[in-house]
């Protein structure tokens, strides 16, 4: 008994780390992974020198980025300044908490995962606007006033898109979700909330189309223009975060998590189905371009919202007279 | 709006079709390129089929050059044929035009398909004319300046040129 409560001790531990850890890793890896993917559909070869299939440029880049000079301008406001990279990467850290790995890996299994989930995302937000506007410069201004506006438009249906997959299930908690997902996937049941999680994941990471905040054409680089090194680095780093998160939340919600044939380890099917929402990640940047912010904002009232709202009210009435 | 929705989905899937088709990219260093023969490079000075210099200093070349990178000055031999003293064509000012090789009016200046001229010093980049004259003929095999020329130097007088008729005597009243 006391062997045993050692052994789940030092598991959990395990498992904690390996999600820090792998988390961090996987965004790292992914920028690189990226690259050759976009290479791949631009009829190009992407990043191909350093190493076996060019994967050194992972260690090259983070050798450029934490011996470059960690540059403060004078005229922004330092402790802001100084949080606003630092929350972004924290919050998608913490977002990784309630993720459901396989039946019993996951750091922490909250009865409120899905809500904890949005609060950390939506957090991770403000990093946006305070590097906004905590560096005094007038694109970063910009890019964190589109952030506020993309913001306002699409928090509101990305909650409600879900609430689908919780009448559906009966539960926040994801291993429930996931559980409820056993004889057939919220995909096939919860297709608009599928398509609305989709687009409202993919402007809560900032990632193209939706990188408005960013918009390298017209902004310089948006909110993040005066950072550098590894406060830059921890900005990045938060939006591939938010890439994998959003992808594995993606894959847990509506393609069944865990599960899936017995003969490959449940660890695998998990890792599987995010890794192909990572890939069309990637290939809505490669395809979509970015809409003016106020398209994206009547995109998100007009349509988005009212596709919600009519999905939660036939879901709603399914599952009182079914 | 559905119809734009169609739109951005169609785009998609011709973008996922391409992870099917091969990159455009040649590797250079590693893979070799194909140059047509007539691209516009390294330019050379040619010779003759008898090995003699086929340029005449004629200097149009370096009125030619739109950047002025071409400077020869003009010699003659004691047989009256003229070639330049020297020759110098600064190669970090060329733009590799083929202005030069338009106007040479005995094929004597050339374009190469070569362009892998890199160097350390500047200095290197200008080329003399022993760096530039090569020991062939380039692309125009068989001609020979001053045998189609009216030009009567050492071995060859007025009249003896291919297809030239002998002068006329102007001091005679035949026709």
């Amino acid at each position: 008994m006391e062997q045993e409560t050692v052994i789940q001790e030092v598991l959990s531990y395990v498992v904690i780390f390996g999600t820090i850890f792998g988390a961090i890793g996987g965004a790292a890896v992914l920028i690189w992974f990226e690259r050759r993917l976009l290479g791949l559909w631009q009829d190009r070869l992407g990043p191909n020198r350093v190493g076996p299939f060019g994967i050194g440029i992972v260690l090259a880049d983070l050798i450029k980025l934490l011996s470059k000079d960690d540059w403060i301008p004078p005229f922004s406001d330092p402790v802001v300044f100084i949080f606003a990279p630092t929350a972004a990467l924290m919050a998608m850290l913490l977002g990784f908490a309630v993720v459901p790995y396989a039946p019993d890996i996951h750091v922490i299994d909250l009865n409120i995962a899905l809500l904890f989930f949005l609060g950390m995302t939506s957090l991770a937000v403000y990093s946006v606007l305070l590097g906004g506007l905590a560096s005094n410069n007038k694109y970063s201004l910009l890019g964190g006033l589109r952030s506020a506006a993309q913001m306002v438009s699409y928090e509101v249906f990305m909650g409600l898109s879900l609430m689908g997959v919780v009448m559906l299930s009966g539960s926040f908690s994801l291993t429930d979700i996931v559980r409820a997902q056993e004889d057939g996937w919220f995909i096939f049941s919860q297709f608009l909330g599928f398509i609305v999680f989709v687009v409202a994941g993919i402007a809560e990471s900032h990632r193209l189309p939706f990188d408005l905040p960013e918009a390298e054409h017209e902004l310089v680089a948006g909110f993040h223009t005066e950072y550098s090194g590894m406060k830059f680095a921890m900005f990045m780093l938060g939006e591939y975060l938010a890439v994998i998160l959003i992808s594995s939340m993606i894959a847990t919600i509506f393609f069944g998590g865990w599960l899936g044939p017995d003969f490959l380890p449940p660890v695998f099917w998990f890792g599987m189905k995010s890794f192909a929402v990572i890939c069309f990640f990637i290939l809505m940047r490669a395809s979509i371009p970015r809409p003016r912010y106020d398209q994206l904002m009547s995109l998100g009232w007009k349509v988005m919202l009212p596709l919600t709202l009519v999905n939660l009210l036939v879901t709603g009435a399914v599952v009182l007279w079914a | 709006m559905i119809e734009s929705i169609i739109s951005q989905l169609r785009t998609v899937w011709m973008i996922l079709k391409h992870t099917l088709t091969r990159w455009e990219t040649v590797q250079y260093p590693e893979e070799p390129l194909n140059l047509p023969p007539r691209y516009r490079g390294r330019i050379i000075l040619s010779r003759d089929p008898d090995g003699e210099e086929r340029c005449v200093a004629c200097n149009l070349c370096a009125v030619a050059c739109p950047v002025d990178c071409i400077a020869l000055q003009k010699t003659e031999d004691e047989y009256g044929r003229w070639y330049p003293e020297f020759f110098r064509i600064n190669f970090s000012r060329c733009i590799l035009c083929g202005m030069c090789e338009e106007a040479c009016p005995t094929y004597a200046i050339q374009l190469t398909p070569d362009f892998e001229m890199c160097e350390y010093n500047r200095q290197n980049m200008v080329y003399e004319k022993e760096n530039l004259l090569i020991d062939g003929v380039g692309k125009y095999p068989g001609y020979r300046f001053y045998h189609v020329a009216g030009k009567s130097i050492g071995g060859k007088d007025k009249g003896e040129a291919e297809n030239e008729s002998e002068p006329a005597d102007i001091r005679s009243l035949m026709p």
